[in-house]
């Protein structure tokens, strides 16, 4: 599979420390401006990617291509790290901090002036400019980090667990703030154990288990494969009674049937290899429809449900 | 590169910024001065303390003059009393000691019978003076009973100095090789401090970035290697500044302690002119004598030696401080550095006593030659011989070249293990470090 529009093309990724194979013949595409989820247990082999990609570490082998070419340490200007393990320079003053970090990621001093101005209205925080990391509490020194990944305005952000530390309300605005940043074009990688995340943000994602790709795929795709096709109904009755009971304990494909109350029913349909259209139209004449559901499997259990699958 | 110029102005700035920096900068000139006065005046309080403190009591009179003339220790002369009474007089008061010189029928036996009786055992400082009175009084005797007088005894016993010169008859000045050796000595002393302090300072400073977890973010956009030099230099920039500081209000201090106090250096001339008396001979002789000593030390090659004392100080600053930048990456924490210091520490102080044993003794023999080769002894050592002037049977320029290269060699094998042991260390928290798992890490 190729696909024309990638940012990052990784081919047949190898890492092994001494004895320990971090990353195995591992292989992704991650489309522009998306969202990539990178998804795993602890010890699976996310952070040892996300430094390869950052060249912090170098593989043993296989390719990385970046935009199209061969990844290169030019290539680190165009990337903001926000690693899990993050801390700032505790006695230094922030504004001049972001300046600094932003400049070592080939930035011009002015213009990260300009666009730290523009961080700092943007959260609302002008008055720390010249306070030190250690006057913050963890939240505000968490905002003043995440500018710090953002501020030289990088092509790929990789973001490991970007919303530890932050209470409801800022993450909340971090999440907005990475959902901006997607929509004006730059590739998103997200390393996270927050699944209800991963399914409010994230394309595509990657599930990663000891040290090899065990699922990829765009969510909704992989959702829909992974779903059982059963419909979850419940039904109002409100025609003939005995003609729907007749009706619905003849059709194979219902099951799980539960009359409560005067006139309701609650079934399932299995509608895989039925007609399924006919059948809901045919229980529809003698009742009228109050819920039908298409259970969809969560990503949290499409995490749980591959990586058991794996170990059998 | 522009990115080694940026590490290298924020840890530069970082240092000099820090308040415990700006502290050591402008207190310890104080202190140090603070200290010395200090000393000085403990001397002085020491010597003042102890003085009129020993009693004499010399039954037999021939002592008494040359007793009470001599300078050094205070005395008080007793008399009308028994031994056994003066020594519980002594006893009971708060003296030094008793002089007991006892009546006899010549000089020769009194002093013979003479003793110091004292509560604790006497310094050799102390007894000394008392040593030379009555050897003097003995001398005088012994003279008198040949029938020598004392001018003849004086012409007899004249000093005598043997003349030292090198082959082209240039007179060369005995102790000269002492105080060149004591430069050397000053100058491999000023680079170990610079190592300990400043090395220090890397280690810390790696520390602290590892232990604020920004170390990731930092290789995220440099080299690890790029960020150890960029350390390296930037607080080595810093310690240069420092010691400017130092060396500004050293001057500052002499300044206004020599003319501000009134004590010029004619004024000490003056001094040392009335000390000597009208003893006009031996004033010129002994200024001739000083102005040698200042034209020899003039006459070093101090362009040579500025040169050199630089291109090692760098050496051997650079080897040491990397090793420094490796310790502060392989820990979390600076309390674990302390199995590590030792074997940095201990080539430091062996090459200064390897270099004050052999340098003093023959600065171009083979011991001293082999240690200022040995790259890690060599920065120390070679400052040490490099004052004695460099050429055929002094420091020749194949140990110059040799030294240089293998300091060299030595600097670019210590970087890449330290860069090794740096890359990896960064990223490593919550290990124990160990020599084993450093190894580990350097085959990786």
């Amino acid at each position: 599979m190729s696909m024309k529009n990638a940012l990052i093309q990784i081919e047949n990724l190898t890492k092994t420390y001494q004895q320990f194979r971090a990353l195995d013949d591992f292989s992704i595409q991650i489309p522009q401006a998306s969202i990539y989820g990178l998804l795993g247990p602890n010890g699976a082999g996310k952070t040892t990617l996300i430094r390869i990609l950052n060249q912090i570490i170098y593989a043993d082998s296989g390719t990385i291509l970046f935009n199209g070419h061969p990844l290169n340490s030019e290539d680190v200007s165009q990337i903001g790290y926000l690693p899990e393990e993050r801390g700032l320079y505790r006695n230094m003053k922030i504004g001049e901090q972001l300046t600094y970090l932003a400049t070592l990621k080939g930035m011009r001093v002015e213009e990260a002036k300009t666009e730290l101005r523009y961080w700092f209205e943007k959260f609302q925080i002008d008055s720390w400019i010249n306070k030190k990391v250690s006057g913050l509490s963890k939240g505000m020194a968490q905002k003043v980090q995440f500018i710090s990944t953002v501020l030289h305005r990088p092509k790929l952000l990789i973001l490991d667990e970007p919303f530890s530390g932050f209470d409801p309300v800022n993450a909340e605005i971090i999440k907005n703030e990475i959902i901006a940043l997607k929509n004006n074009g730059s590739t998103v990688i997200l390393s996270t154990h927050r699944m209800e995340s991963v399914q409010e943000l994230c394309d595509r994602i990657c599930l990663i288990h000891k040290s090899k790709k065990i699922l990829e795929g765009e969510v909704n795709e992989l959702q829909q494969q992974a779903k059982d096709c059963v419909y979850h109904i419940r039904l109002n009755i409100n025609h003939n009674r005995l003609a729907l009971e007749k009706y619905i304990s003849n059709c194979e494909a219902i099951f799980d049937v539960h009359y409560s109350g005067e006139n309701e029913v609650r079934l399932k349909l299995k509608y895989a290899d039925q007609d399924a259209d006919i059948i809901i139209k045919n229980l529809l004449s003698n009742s009228s429809l109050l819920h039908l559901e298409d259970q969809i499997p969560s990503v949290q259990e499409l995490f749980v449900r591959n990586i058991k699958q794996y170990e059998n | 590169m522009s990115k080694l110029r940026l590490i290298i102005k924020r840890e530069y700035l970082a240092r000099i910024r820090n308040r415990s920096f700006i502290v050591m900068t402008f207190m310890s000139p104080l202190l140090f001065v603070l200290m010395l006065t200090l000393i000085l005046w403990l001397i002085q309080f020491n010597t003042a303390s102890t003085e009129s403190k020993v009693w004499v009591l010399d039954e037999s009179t021939y002592f008494e003059e040359v007793l009470s003339a001599q300078k050094v220790q205070s005395v008080k002369l007793i008399n009308q009393m028994t031994l056994g009474e003066a020594l519980t007089q002594v006893a009971e008061k708060e003296v030094m000691g008793l002089l007991y010189i006892p009546r006899a029928s010549s000089v020769e036996l009194s002093a013979e019978g003479a003793v110091m009786y004292s509560k604790n055992s006497f310094s050799i400082q102390m007894i000394t003076p008392f040593e030379s009175a009555i050897r003097s009084k003995l001398e005088e005797e012994r003279l008198r009973n040949i029938g020598i007088d004392q001018a003849q005894f004086a012409e007899i016993t004249r000093g005598y100095s043997l003349k030292n010169q090198n082959y082209q008859g240039e007179l060369n000045l005995k102790g000269i090789n002492e105080i060149k050796a004591f430069i050397g000595g000053a100058f491999g002393y000023l680079l170990m401090m610079f190592i300990i302090i400043y090395g220090g300072l890397v280690m810390r400073s790696v520390i602290e970035e590892k232990s604020s977890r920004i170390i990731e973010v930092i290789v995220s956009s440099v080299k690890p290697i790029e960020l150890m030099i960029g350390k390296i230099v930037g607080t080595t920039l810093a310690g240069i500044t420092q010691f400017m500081i130092w060396i500004c209000i050293a001057f500052i201090l002499f300044v206004v302690l020599f003319v501000g106090l009134g004590l010029g250096l004619d004024g000490l001339f003056q001094r040392e002119q009335l000390t000597l008396g009208n003893d006009n001979e031996a004033f010129i002789q002994i200024s001739q004598q000083l102005e040698g000593y200042i034209q020899a030390v003039l006459q070093f090659p101090w362009e040579s030696m500025a040169f050199f004392f630089m291109l090692f100080f760098i050496l051997g600053y650079l080897i040491y401080s990397s090793l420094y930048a490796a310790i502060g990456a392989a820990v979390d924490q600076e309390t674990d550095t302390q199995q590590f210091m030792f074997p940095i520490v201990l080539p430091l102080v062996f090459a200064m006593y390897i270099g004050f044993i052999s340098v003093f003794d023959a600065p171009h023999g083979d011991i001293a030659v082999f240690f200022s080769i040995f790259p890690f002894t060599a920065p120390i050592v070679m400052l040490m011989r490099l004052p004695f002037g460099i050429g055929v049977n002094l420091v020749e320029v194949w140990h110059l070249i040799l030294s240089l290269v293998l300091s060299f060699t030595t600097f670019l094998g210590i970087l890449w293990l330290s860069a090794k042991i740096y890359s990896v260390g960064i990223l490593m928290h919550g290990q124990k470090p160990s020599l084993k798992k450093i190894f580990r890490w350097i085959k990786s």
